[in-house]
């Protein structure tokens, strides 16, 4: 296996930590809230009357 | 994923979809009441198109959370959203597409209906395929960030084109809620004509909504590069008999599989193959000879 294959091998864990990182910046700005915020009201623009 | 031969993987893939939809859209109180649950899981998006709109659903929709995002007043960088996306995208990339998507479910049950002579792809799929990321970059990022109805922000792939929304979210919505009812207008009646004629569609070519517009295909599709859930290929097993890519609903050659885009990791190609030189599982380069 080439340096560079077992690389490419790994590159999803590099994505799932960039993942993690920005989930946790994103939660730290309050972001989450927003998502819920959204979330549980209905959407009038996805069923199609807003 | 070993043992998926003998029970076949496309029936054991519907078995996943179905679970995995009821589940996701298992709050049954809001069906009979025509109410969306309010609940905590909430703050979490899933990985498919799944509008949080939906009297069942339990978590949020990626897409949908993408455009609340960026309608904002104030220009952030939507890091809760991408996280959720580099998380799925990484470990499953378009597997969610595949195994996890309700919308793309309907698709598949949809396509087994034994109406019309069935086609793998519409007439131009080398230049349609690429409306997806026209919808994403259009409808999703510039569309929500300051476009249509007078540079007002509105999330328009919601607005304007999401199937999913009206399925899942606006008919059992609608059908219990008198209050809603009354709103109707053009606008839910041009995304129902959007809905049919995709379900129509959908009958007769595999899943055109997931080919040919699904930005969220779009976006886990850069991920299939690196994703940890692969389809391996040995190419040194390989008699280019070619039986993949005739089971492949994508038409994918075996080289292809594993790196394309368009890939949703369905492995009917893994079933097809009389040499086993096809698996699905996770990624190791030393097995994988693409």
């Amino acid at each position: 296996m080439t340096y560079l294959q077992r690389w490419k091998s790994k590159l999803w864990l590099i994505g799932v930590a960039v993942g993690v990182i920005c989930l946790v910046v994103g939660a730290y700005n309050g972001q989450l809230e927003d998502i819920y915020r959204k979330a549980i009201a209905i959407c009038l623009e996805c069923i199609g009357i807003g | 994923m070993k043992g998926h031969k003998k029970l076949g993987i496309d029936k054991l893939r519907l078995g996943v979809q179905t679970i995995y939809t009821i589940l996701t859209n298992g709050y049954l109180y809001g069906y009979l009441n025509g109410k969306i649950y309010q609940g905590k899981l909430k703050y979490a998006c899933v990985p498919g198109l799944n509008c949080y709109s939906c009297p069942g659903a339990v978590g949020s929709c990626p897409l949908g959370a993408l455009q609340a995002a960026l309608n904002e007043r104030n220009i952030t960088v939507p890091f809760a959203v991408l996280g959720f996306f580099f998380i799925f995208g990484s470990i499953l990339g378009r597997f969610v597409c595949g195994w996890l998507c309700p919308f793309g479910w309907v698709q598949d049950l949809l396509h087994k209906i034994p109406l019309f002579r069935k086609r793998k792809k519409l007439p131009y799929h080398h230049i349609l395929k690429y409306l997806k990321y026209v919808v994403l970059v259009g409808f999703v990022l510039i569309g929500s960030s300051f476009l249509f109805t007078g540079f007002a922000k509105i999330p328009a792939f919601c607005k304007f084109l999401c199937p999913s929304g009206t399925l899942f979210g606006a008919i059992p919505l609608l059908s219990t809620n008198n209050a809603l009812q009354s709103q109707i207008g053009g606008l839910f009646f041009w995304k129902l004509g959007v809905l049919l004629v995709i379900l129509l569609v959908s009958i007769k070519v595999y899943r055109p909504f997931c080919q040919y517009l699904c930005p969220l295909g779009a976006i886990y599709g850069w991920f299939n590069r690196f994703s940890l859930v692969q389809v391996q290929w040995q190419q040194e097993k390989c008699t280019s008999c070619m039986a993949c890519k005739r089971a492949c609903p994508m038409d994918l050659e075996p080289e292809e599989i594993s790196v394309s885009e368009e890939c949703i990791r369905c492995g009917k190609c893994v079933d097809a193959c009389p040499q086993d030189c096809l698996h699905l599982g996770n990624h190791k380069a030393d097995k994988c000879e693409v």
